[in-house]
């Protein structure tokens, strides 16, 4: 794959939602991608030509339309795993990360429910009384609820790598929580609110050390930076194409072979199947495993495409742009009287930068950008108790992609600029 | 409908200068009210006397709209029946609720700034929480307050 040329300006182009004027006749400027990512001409392409020449029910059907759609849908995988340095059958397709993470916590619970009632488990999976999973303190909701809702069935405890105040991790606590009843270590690869990279290979170690699973939240890094899902360290990583210019509605779960010849199933029905009677199933190995119903085969093909771009733009080249205007960014918010920039003072942001303005909640900041085309995100950012840690009821925050540039930036600051001028 | 047109000089006076604010006693009912997507919160408690409202007194932390709601709110209900307040939220409703397509109610007063807010649904919570919250108040109160005891003979 050749890596062409390019800027922040000359890519905007591909993407056609970007030229929409919003209210106030403002030119969008687009700065939420953290929370979903503005999709290229390539990707609405793929999907549309799947539904134009393709669509059949993939794995069903042996007539010619329906080989054409599984190989469509196939193919689509083994580029997607191509993409993050890992086998095809290694990946799994969900409905997004979020279900991604659930089916792990869901897994387990199977696991326990199933070894409760005799039924043989692999012990990793298998969650008692007593045991323990660690999170941190920053993480998502995705990354967060199904930990506890998996220890409230359990009667396992949730522990916690807790956030100073001023966004850095209090690493050192990490090795003290984790110990030989841990099942599960979990955390972000880089946080969505703060926009810093983790030390993941500190949690690798301390999960491997106990014989832990480490379970990795990508969905952040995915998209920005080259992501080899072998060398992170973890034995299940979740990540979403939406937020990588791919299309909504797919997710993706890569885990170690034998971690997904081994666990569990959790949605069940048809594809996923081997052998059915009306007296029991038997299943398919992994990644069918994890895949029943129809699947979401233009989805997989669009998020081919948008790694097939992604490719094209080089990901170490797509990391020194975000995180070059991430910089410039915060350059210049700072220069603007009452604002806070609230980065970690563990790391410098990779596409995501928060912030507050002085004496205007969050919320009303969002309008007055608004009002000028700037699309950030307001509020908790689905990160609630990493608000409490930090000591602010919300933050605004602004995400950038491959589509954004300078100018952008500067839209923004000359937006916030204005804030408190408005609300004197 | 241009930012000045939502943030109208009576919501932003109420927002710097709330009325109301700061948690009281007596009250009848404590409720606490959370718009979950951005983290508005409300703390409200209402004190009714007589089949009136005696008392709405609040503390919160959100953005100005909900703030503001909030204030006006205990400006305009304070020392009015029950019945008033139930007049006057399903006016805001209906103005709330209503697109921007809605002409607000003359009942509702000073409340009838928030008219543009309408057109801005990711606002209308904003907007919403203090009424919501009084009325979920309300209704504790009133469930409360009612005296369920059977005559007794030989009662003065």
């Amino acid at each position: 794959m050749t890596v062409r040329q390019w800027t922040g300006e000359s890519v905007r182009d591909d993407f056609p939602l970007l030229s929409r004027i919003m209210r106030q006749n403002k030119p969008l400027v687009y700065l939420d991608s953290a929370a979903t990512s503005q999709k290229p001409a390539v990707v609405l392409d793929a999907e549309r030509r799947f539904y134009e020449q393709h669509n059949a029910a993939a794995h069903r059907g042996s007539h010619q339309l329906a080989e054409e759609a599984t190989e469509a849908y196939e193919s689509a995988r083994s580029r997607i795993a191509g993409f993050i340095a890992a086998d095809t059958r290694s990946l799994v397709f969900t409905k997004s990360a979020t279900e991604s993470l659930n089916l792990i916590a869901y897994a387990l619970l199977n696991a326990t429910v199933l070894s409760a009632r005799g039924s043989a488990q692999d012990p990793r999976f298998v969650v008692s009384e007593g045991d323990n999973i660690v999170v941190t303190e920053l993480e998502h909701h995705a990354n967060l609820v199904p930990w506890q809702e998996l220890c409230a069935k359990t009667g396992a405890t949730l522990r916690w790598v807790p956030v100073t105040s001023d966004g850095g991790l209090a690493i050192d606590v990490l090795t003290d929580i984790v110990d030989e009843r841990t099942k599960v270590v979990s955390c972000a690869h880089v946080s969505n609110t703060l926009g810093h990279m983790l030390p993941i290979g500190k949690f690798a170690a301390a999960a491997h050390e106990v014989g832990a699973l480490f379970v990795l939240d990508a969905c952040q890094s995915v998209p920005h930076l080259p992501v080899a899902a072998p060398q992170t360290g973890a034995d299940l990583i979740a990540f979403s194409a939406h937020k990588m210019l791919g299309p909504t509605g797919l997710g993706l779960l890569w885990g170690r072979q034998e971690i997904l010849d081994a666990m569990p199933v959790v949605s069940t029905g048809g594809s996923m199947i081997s052998h059915v009677t009306m007296e029991r199933s038997t299943y398919q190995p992994a990644p069918m495993r994890f895949e029943p119903g129809v699947p979401s085969m233009a989805q997989a093909v669009g998020t081919a495409a948008a790694v097939e771009y992604l490719e094209s733009l080089g990901m170490m080249q797509v990391e020194q742009h975000v995180r070059e205007l991430s910089q410039h960014c915060i350059d210049e918010l700072s220069l603007i009287d009452g604002v806070k920039v609230i980065t970690s003072v563990d790391a410098a942001p990779v596409s995501a930068v928060s912030f507050t303005v002085d004496g205007v909640h969050p919320h009303d900041v969002g309008q007055v950008l608004d009002d000028d085309g700037v699309a950030v995100r307001v509020g908790h950012h689905c990160a609630w108790p990493l608000m409490r840690a930090l000591g602010v009821p919300a933050t605004v925050r602004a995400s950038f992609s491959v589509y954004n540039t300078n100018q952008d930036v500067a839209a923004l600051a000359n937006s916030v600029a204005r804030v408190k001028g408005f609300f004197g | 409908m241009s930012l000045e047109g939502m943030y109208q000089e009576l919501i932003l006076d109420h927002h710097r200068n709330p009325v109301g604010k700061g948690l009281r006693d007596p009250f009848d009912a404590q409720v606490h009210h959370i718009n979950t997507s951005c983290g508005d919160e409300l703390t409200v408690r209402v004190h009714l006397d007589s089949g009136e409202v005696a008392d709405i007194s609040w503390d919160g932390v959100g953005c100005a709209i909900s703030q503001a709601s909030m204030s006006m709110l205990a400006d305009m209900c304070t020392r009015q029946s029950t019945a008033h307040f139930r007049q006057l939220l399903d006016a805001f409703l209906a103005v709330m609720h209503g697109r921007g397509q809605i002409a607000p109610d003359p009942i509702l007063g000073e409340a009838a700034a928030f008219e543009g807010v309408a057109q801005f649904a990711a606002r209308v919570k904003c907007a919403l929480l203090g009424w919501m919250a009084v009325e979920d108040a309300v209704n504790r109160a009133l469930s409360t307050v009612i005296d369920l005891r059977p005559e007794q003979e030989g009662n003065a």
